[in-house]
């Protein structure tokens, strides 16, 4: 499903991995690890496709990948019901039925997402990757904000996905319960000093030194 | 599309949407005009078509920073740069919904107003005409300078100082159709001029703004 | 990059490696002294000649002779932005830093030389037409053109990532130059003007005498030759500023 190899990434254009390489199957999921400022929002977003790659290649199909970064995406005058349902229209994905209840949010459907908690808004984040219908989901530390029952519920959203050939990449510092998960730390890849060589068209810093 | 048409309009129209700021402007902008030049009416219908133009202008571009600045915050503009929906299109609905919740209401506004500065009978078909065209073009140069400046903190004067050189030819055709509507001239080479203006940004700025939304994006 | 000697000379000869910043400092550092040489030599010969050695025009008097700054000033005025039009798009098609940084590097060049051209243009004026300022097409294509400049200079000075700043400004230069253009017409359409026709033709029949024409052309190459000399001190400054931001960010990163 997704098929990266010798992937280097640059944040405001410092290189800051190099090297990355893994593959993931319909069932599997990832779980991004490292300190902060090691480069997992900005793989997430390189792999996602809204910034370029400083080199390798990222082999995944069209129209496959969710992304759910840090913000929710949600619209404080809209209510919950109306937030899901724009993505789920603009995304093609079905109605928004599953998504409500799998995350808990039938309760809250016609309120304005003003007026939800911050935990509650990363809920209606979250419910929007199910409407979307893509099978790779990818989370930018989606548990933050949520109480422990709400990560429950995330984790089996995620369990169910994967059992029915989705898979899913998420950069989180804290234990999920999903046990097959394979962790990728993130640490080892850090470009050395010196620098990573990219080929003809230097990018960023890089053609100055 | 239409769903991102309709969630832009929802969110323009509803409460902290902004919606009435720009009418609002639009209306003090004219009141102060003979405020500051004087009650002669003679002077104000002749500068009237112009007038109207410019605060139709001005009005305009207080609202274009929340074309993308909204989005770009709450993480949106990341999902639709994901979405199936091309960026292009995104954006030129975005413009659109930006043109039906401020042009056209200030295209509408405008004849109300063209009575407080005893704008000539002719005129008022042809300030109507002129608006309509001409706003659709403001507001999808106002989303190519909104998608320029998304990413900065304080882009609101840096916008304005983008955008209104931007404005110059849409203005001096739009008003000049004004003007000579007003003035029972032949309007048609201005009109025309106005609308190849209108047509050629609306087909071709969307692309510009996405891929400065692409860059901001990164 | 590194210059190997098994590349083949059609290669290394390439136009694209002086677009390297290295390579450009080399070429540019060698070039400076010759380009600031002759751009003043050109300078003081065509003004001097201009100035002191022409006669008095018939009907303008010694007015005229401020031709010999107001007509070079305006054409690099536009040059420099064709210029940075042409750099601009350079970089977004093969990514040059070079070249975006000269686009940059060109910008407040290119202002000022509009500045001077409004500003000779009103003292030129003003015995002329009896007025400093008239909103004559030419001049208000030239202050909008000024605008323009402003805008694509304030847009480089506020975003933080110089990559994303060559990007947008490029961008921005490209629909500017659209636009430029667009208002140049429509200008011309709103009002016709009291502007005389322009001093230079590419004709043979040229408007203005021989005797104002050879200090003209002098004077016209110093202020290209000076214009090429401050754009590059301007852009040797610019590298050395990203090359200094580029040696920070790696000791950040070590």
């Amino acid at each position: 499903m997704l098929n990266v190899s010798g992937l280097a990434v640059a944040r405001g254009g410092v290189c800051v991995l190099s090297g990355v390489g893994f593959t993931l199957a319909p069932g599997q999921a990832l779980i991004l690890r490292g300190p902060n400022g090691v480069g997992k929002t900005t793989l997430l977003r390189t792999l996602a496709g809204l910034q370029p790659p400083l080199a390798g290649s990222v082999a995944c199909g069209e129209d496959v990948i969710a992304y759910a970064g840090h913000a929710d995406g949600v619209k404080p005058t809209l209510t919950v019901t109306e937030n899901l349902t724009f993505w789920a229209q603009v995304f093609g994905g079905g109605g928004i039925g599953a998504a409500m209840a799998a995350f808990d949010l039938d309760g809250l459907a016609d309120r304005a997402a003003q007026n939800l908690s911050a935990g509650q808004k990363r809920r209606l984040g979250l419910a929007r990757m199910m409407v979307t219908g893509r099978p790779l989901w990818m989370f930018d530390e989606p548990t933050v904000s949520l109480d422990a029952a709400s990560v429950g519920l995330f984790e089996t959203a995620v369990r169910v996905h994967l059992a029915g050939g989705g898979a899913a990449i998420m950069a989180t510092h804290i234990d999920l319960g999903l046990t097959d998960a394979r962790v990728l730390d993130l640490s080892p890849f850090r470009p050395q000093p010196g620098g990573v060589r990219t080929g003809n068209a230097p990018t960023g810093d890089e053609a100055f030194l | 599309m239409i769903a991102l048409l309709r969630r832009d309009m929802a969110v323009a129209t509803r409460a902290g949407g902004g919606f009435g700021l720009g009418l609002a402007f639009f209306l003090v902008v004219v009141v102060l005009v003979p405020l500051s030049v004087g009650p002669d009416t003679a002077v104000l219908s002749r500068i009237a078509p112009g007038i109207l133009w410019l605060g139709a202008l001005l009005a305009c571009l207080l609202s274009l920073d929340r074309i993308f600045a909204l989005d770009f915050e709450d993480g949106s503009l990341d999902l639709l740069a994901t979405a199936p929906l091309p960026l292009e299109g995104a954006v030129a609905v975005k413009a659109f919904a930006h043109w039906l919740t401020t042009g056209l209401p200030l295209t509408l506004m405008a004849p109300v107003l063209g009575v407080l500065l005893n704008l000539p009978v002719p005129g008022y078909r042809w300030l109507l005409a002129s608006l309509l065209l001409g706003t659709s073009a403001l507001s999808v140069i106002g989303a190519f300078g909104a998608a320029l400046t998304v990413g900065l903190r304080r882009g609101g004067l840096l916008l304005s100082l983008l955008v209104l050189p931007l404005y110059v030819p849409t203005l001096i055709f739009g008003a000049e159709v004004a003007r000579r509507g007003a003035e029972g001239m032949p309007v048609a080479t201005p009109l025309a001029l106005l609308a190849g203006i209108s047509l050629g940004c609306a087909a071709l700025m969307p692309f510009a703004a996405a891929a400065a939304l692409r860059v901001n994006l990164r | 990059m590194q210059h190997k000697d098994s590349v083949p000379i059609s290669r290394r000869m390439s136009l694209w490696e002086y677009a390297n910043p290295k390579k450009f400092m080399q070429v540019s550092g060698a070039a400076l002294p010759w380009v600031g040489g002759l751009a003043a030599l050109c300078l003081a010969v065509g003004l001097i000649w201009g100035f002191f050695f022409t006669p008095d025009d018939f009907r303008q008097g010694s007015t005229v002779k401020i031709i010999y700054i107001h007509v070079p000033a305006a054409l690099m005025g536009i040059n420099a932005w064709l210029m940075m039009l042409v750099t601009s798009l350079i970089w977004l098609v093969r990514r040059h830093h070079v070249s975006a940084l000269a686009a940059k590097a060109a910008a407040p060049v290119g202002l000022v030389m509009t500045v001077i051209a409004l500003a000779t243009g009103a003292i030129w004026g003003q015995p002329m037409w009896g007025t400093w300022w008239a909103w004559d097409p030419r001049l208000t294509s030239f202050l909008i053109l000024g605008l323009f400049y402003l805008g694509y200079i304030a847009l480089w000075a506020a975003i933080d990532n110089p990559d994303t700043a060559a990007d947008l400004t490029s961008v921005l230069c490209l629909v500017g130059s659209v636009f430029a253009l667009l208002s140049r017409y429509a200008v011309l359409f709103w009002n016709q003007g009291l502007h005389q026709g322009a001093s230079l033709t590419v004709t043979q029949d040229n408007p203005i005498s021989d005797i104002y024409y050879w200090p003209l052309i002098t004077s016209i190459s110093g202020f290209v030759l000076l214009f090429l000399t401050l754009v590059l001190v301007r852009t040797r400054t610019e590298i050395r500023r990203r090359r200094l931001q580029a040696l920070l960010n790696r000791e950040r990163m070590a």
